[in-house]
């Protein structure tokens, strides 16, 4: 029982990882009708400047906040400079301008920093932080900053004139043009908080996943089948479908260890967690296409 | 009386089809001007253009400036309202932040605030909905609710593209009646575009009349009103 408390709140852990990552793609979504393939990687980029300034001296936070304010910049000019011009093109060529991004965040930082898997300090205290038996100094201070950002960024959609313009310009944007909303700004703003937001999740899973230029990959995954799960059209949906994937992923590893020292058979363990964990939100995305919370827009004409 | 919006051989081009082929009318300082048409004329791509939605050609004058080629941000910064076509409910918003959104680029707080009491003065319906999800009101509602949209922005000239469209004679009529306030209370000169001409003509000064893009027949709403032939063969009734 203690054992699978420890794996729900690990799994949440785990979860608001995943949570970061999916609004960052909800983020651009709801703007754009487009999945940042390359959200993922950017985030590792994110990190990796969080790195290289710890290297030169910097302090965790320091870093950390340094490489938010670097992202939210980053995120901003890539939307400006690459994506903009690309407004009217087809699906599929957007599409290749994300998987080349990728790429190319992948194979600069892999240039620049090497392959090789790096050590990423956590800035929790390891005696004070945490709650004994149950989670680990880390992880228990990544769910709080995760908590931290998310409730940051509800507050700025919800109750700023800004954070109203961005959801109006997602929503409507002919509109939002028409009381004199800057769309093009508003979606450009969209892309550095969600290259913010992955900069968060970057840095906070490092110290888990160790830093290397591949160290998204299977994190985006998951972040997208949260995202999906929890409706990919609505962000609160897509933070709570991120938090479930986390839980699942950890519940199938401990559903299939049960099993194993019970009946003495291996079925699923930590391999196939990611696996089951999709094979599961596929299940019930067939049965709810929209996701869980996926909004239904009452309509009457 | 002054003109505070002149247009002047407008084109409008939807990729290689042209739909306007050169209109040109002017709008007077605290007036009403009414564009009435068959379906398909181009009073919808009139107002368009004069918000440079559509590539165009041609000037728009608006207090004595040109505002051609300016964006649609800009244009509505300057004072115009558009009140488009189909209404443009922020659908997901609720009607609170609907309102909250037209006086995004507004920093006289005072003002804004009178301008919300006056918009629930004119239509205390809203009021009663203010948490609503926007998309849930009716047709009429959202009408309202675009017609205030354009109110909070503080604007010197209001574009309304069939504001009666779809909607039952009595809501039409009530309004209608505000339009006619908001009018002469808030100052602000109207284009009003419509299909249903008896009505337009009833609010407005000044008609004029679209055909294909073009300009066929112009005068004061009285004039056109009573000339039986002009009726019988421009406005179908
Ligand atoms: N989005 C569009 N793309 C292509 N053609 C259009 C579009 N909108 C309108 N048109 C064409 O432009 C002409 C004028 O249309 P419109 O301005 O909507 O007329 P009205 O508002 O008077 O009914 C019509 O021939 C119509 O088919
Ligand atoms: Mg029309």
């Amino acid at each position: 029982m203690e054992q699978l408390m420890q794996q729900v709140v690990s799994g949440l852990a785990n979860g608001a990882i995943y949570a970061c990552v999916a609004l960052a793609l909800v983020m651009i979504f709801v703007s754009t009708d487009h999945i940042n393939f390359a959200q993922g990687e950017m985030a590792m980029f994110s990190t990796y400047i969080a790195w290289q300034l710890m290297q030169w001296g910097a302090g965790f936070w320091p870093a950390f906040f340094i490489a938010i304010a670097v992202s939210f910049v980053g995120g901003l000019t890539i939307e400006r400079v690459i994506l903009r011009p690309l407004h009217t093109a087809p699906v599929l060529s957007i599409v290749v301008v994300f998987i080349g991004l990728l790429a190319i965040c992948n194979s600069i930082a892999g240039s620049v920093w090497s392959y090789l898997i790096k050590e990423f300090p956590s800035p929790f205290p390891k005696d004070t932080f945490g709650l004994a038996g149950l989670i680990g100094p880390h992880q228990f201070g990544v769910v709080l900053v995760t908590i931290v950002v998310l409730s940051l960024l509800f507050v700025f959609f919800r109750f700023t004139p800004l954070g109203l313009a961005m959801r109006a310009a997602a929503q409507n944007p002919v509109s939002a043009r028409l009381a004199g909303v800057r769309v093009d700004w508003m979606l450009a703003l969209g892309w550095g908080l969600a290259a913010a937001v992955g900069a968060v999740a970057g840095t906070m899973v490092a110290h888990i996943v160790y830093l290397d230029p591949n160290m998204m990959g299977g994190i985006l995954l998951y972040a997208f089948a949260g995202a999906l799960l929890g409706g990919i059209s609505n962000p609160g949906g897509a933070v709570l479908g991120g938090f479930m994937v986390g839980v699942l992923e950890n519940l199938v590893a401990f559903i299939g260890n049960a099993i194993e020292k019970s009946f003495g058979v291996y079925i699923i363990g930590n391999g196939e967690k990611l696996t089951v964990a999709l094979i599961i939100v596929i299940t019930v995305l067939t049965v709810k296409p929209s996701g869980l919370f996926g909004r239904v827009v009452v309509k009457r004409v | 009386m002054t003109t505070v919006l002149e247009v002047k051989d407008l084109k409008a081009y939807y990729g290689q089809t042209q739909a306007l082929h050169g209109v040109s009318f002017e709008l007077l300082e605290g007036g009403i001007t009414t564009l009435l048409g068959a379906n398909g004329a181009g009073k919808t791509t009139t107002l368009r253009a004069i918000c440079n939605m559509v590539r165009t050609e041609g000037d728009v004058v608006f207090q004595g400036r040109s505002i051609r080629g300016q964006a649609t941000e800009s244009i509505v910064r300057l004072g115009f309202a558009h009140v488009p076509e189909g209404r443009g409910t922020f659908t997901t918003l609720t009607v609170d932040e609907n309102l909250r959104i037209a006086a995004y680029t507004r920093s006289d707080k005072a003002a804004v605030k009178r301008d919300l009491d006056m918009v629930f003065e004119y239509f205390p319906r809203l009021r009663e909905r203010i948490q609503q999800q926007a998309g849930t009101l009716s047709g009429g509602e959202q009408q309202m609710l675009a017609i205030s949209r354009a109110l909070m922005l503080g604007p010197r000239v209001m574009l309304l593209d069939e504001p009666s469209f779809g909607l039952a004679p009595l809501i039409v009529q009530e309004i209608f009646r505000i339009m006619r306030r908001i009018n002469t209370e808030a100052k602000c000169s109207m284009l009003l575009v419509e299909q249903n001409a008896a009505l337009a003509l009833d609010l407005a000064d000044h008609a004029y009349v679209l055909e294909t893009g073009r300009v066929v027949m112009s005068g004061p709403s009285d004039v056109v009103k009573n000339d039986e032939n002009i009726r019988k063969s421009y406005l179908g009734y």
